[in-house]
């Protein structure tokens, strides 16, 4: 069937990048997480829970979480000026976003927990590998969750709807629908669409993108074991 | 039905058993089934499933002795880090009672104590006290920072694993809940102490370990092997509340006699009677004298109000 068609790197059309993904890998932070996935290298540092240092943020029932996304100026072919910009704000607000409703900070009022998302390599779909990443950062810093949360994205690319865009997709195509998601209970917690797709292609599309989560979701597991199952 | 076995890992979001089951801390239930909330060790007793976390928080609690460090000097009261996402204060009455002191004299910024947490407040903040046994500054050595879900595996049962290490480096060791302990003798005993505790709370999950530390103890202090002893029974390994070394039946014995002294008090308090109650019985007996309302009755007040 169409399946059997290639896109540009050679995949199927409902194929994942290879992804890595390592847990533990800083020794000062409370949880990390390194992943890659195709061309995209990602950083993960999670810091607490940790008393809040700023007033206005802490909540007296429950703790937050603030996330910060960066670019590495030398991640894109062309220098990226260094610091925020609008697009790494909005990716920080909708990264702490999707991962808030698995966080069980019941425990823990009045504190706050910092992500520092480091993307090291661009090469497209770096909100989603961030999310991916800094879930594994959570659970490996300890902090209770109901689910991980991933996240993985489908799009339209010459009218066919694909899975795990690249950069040279992302950029060619009609559409990207990044999602992430809680694998157990199937809850969305990010959906974002960019471009124009039919209902139908949409519909398609998210069925693609959670299928493709449910992948990443078992890398992420084999991971998080690998990283602390006895020896 | 259960879908794992005893100390298994397990990750954030599995499900670990079905309805029959009651869940313990670390797991929550959700449609029916118990689900794991963290990353950690299964540990299943009479139907009750609890996941122990491999890296946690301390989160204060009342009663535990932790170690900690003077953070900043205040007007009456001392500021300390416990290791942990709350604050905790040590205030100047719970050192000199009542008298009146300079407190960077006593503490000063960067000391090292052990303390006893004497109330945990609303927003976790931990109240500090120094009574009990060996609570107060320590004075030279290092500290060792664990995690504090292993502080009661580092003990070992009824204290034998730090006891063995405590009597084969000769070194000083203060465990607080915090996951912080404090070790002092010899520098290169120190240090020693220091790779045995990491190497402990690595293998924190594995059984065998006090044999396992034993012999590299004697290895790397005597360079031989101990003398073969009667094959003790291996002890089980749970992670529970830490149970503290010597002096924790001393502590004990303290807390249970502050408690004893609080509750007097409180009986104290009953003896002497509210004043809500003084003033209910004034009214009663203003009413029987003469049968007019007395001051402070809200009805006769608004009765007038309503007249005006």
């Amino acid at each position: 069937m169409m399946s059997d068609l290639v896109r540009d790197d050679g995949r199927k059309f409902d194929e994942l990048r290879p992804i890595k993904i390592e847990a533990g890998v800083l020794e000062r932070a409370d949880g990390s997480a390194y992943l890659e996935v195709g061309g995209n290298k990602i950083l993960v540092a999670v810091y607490g829970p940790r008393e809040s240092y700023i007033r206005r943020l802490l909540e007296p029932n429950t703790g937050v979480i603030r996330c910060r996304y960066n670019m590495a100026p030398f991640s894109v072919d062309d220098r990226k000026r260094p610091g925020p910009d609008r697009r790494s704000s909005e990716i920080s607000k909708i990264t702490a976003d999707a991962l808030r409703p698995a966080l069980m900070l019941e425990n823990y009022p009045r504190s706050m927990i910092d992500i520092y998302i480091e993307v090291i390599e661009a090469e497209g779909g770096t909100r989603c590998a961030g999310i991916t990443a800094a879930s594994v950062a959570l659970v490996d810093a300890g902090v209770p969750m109901k689910d991980i949360v991933v996240g993985c994205a489908a799009g339209k690319v010459y009218d066919e709807i694909v899975l795990d865009l690249s950069e040279k997709e992302d950029k060619e195509g009609q559409a990207d629908v990044p999602i992430a998601m809680m694998p157990r209970t199937g809850e969305i917690t990010l959906l974002q669409s960019d471009g124009n797709l039919t209902e139908e292609e949409f519909a398609k599309a998210v069925d693609l993108a959670m299928e493709g989560c449910r992948k990443v979701n078992e890398i992420q597991k084999e991971a998080l074991m690998r990283k602390y199952s006895i020896e | 039905m259960i879908h794992v076995e005893n100390k298994d890992l397990v990750i954030p979001g599995q499900i670990l058993a079905d309805d029959e089951y009651y869940s313990g801390r670390g797991t929550f239930k959700e449609n029916g089934k118990v689900c794991s909330s963290l990353l950690g060790r299964v540990s299943l007793r009479n139907k009750k499933i609890r996941v122990i976390p491999l890296k946690s928080k301390y989160v204060p609690k009342k009663g535990d002795v932790v170690i900690g460090k003077i953070k900043d000097v205040r007007f009456s009261m001392w500021d300390v880090d416990i290791n942990s996402p709350y604050s905790g204060i040590l205030p100047a009455f719970e050192v000199f009672g009542r008298e009146k002191k300079e407190l960077n004299r006593v503490f000063d910024v960067g000391d090292v104590l052990f303390l006893r947490v004497v109330e945990v407040d609303e927003i976790k903040k931990a109240k500090l006290g120094l009574k009990g046994r060996g609570m107060g500054k320590f004075k030279g050595g290092i500290i060792v920072d664990i995690a504090p879900t292993k502080v009661p595996r580092l003990i070992g049962k009824k204290g034998s694993m730090i006891n063995m290490i405590k009597d084969k480096t000769k070194c000083k060791i203060v465990v607080g809940q915090n996951g912080l302990v404090w070790v002092k003798g010899n520098e290169d005993m120190e240090q020693l102490t220091r790779e045995i505790i990491h190497l402990i709370e690595a293998e924190a999950h594995t059984s065998g370990l006090t044999n396992k530390i034993k012999n590299k103890l004697y290895l790397t202090i005597d360079g031989e092997l101990p003398p073969e002893e009667i094959e003790e029974v291996e002890e089980e390994f749970v992670l529970e509340k830490p149970k503290l070394q010597n002096f924790k039946e001393e502590l004990e014995e303290e807390e249970r006699q502050e408690e004893e002294r609080q509750e007097e008090e409180k009986k104290e308090k009953k003896e002497k009677p509210d004043i809500g109650e003084v003033i209910e019985e004034f009214k009663r007996k203003n009413k029987s004298k003469d049968g007019s309302l007395s001051y402070g009755d809200n009805s006769n007040n608004s009765f007038i109000l309503n007249n005006k």
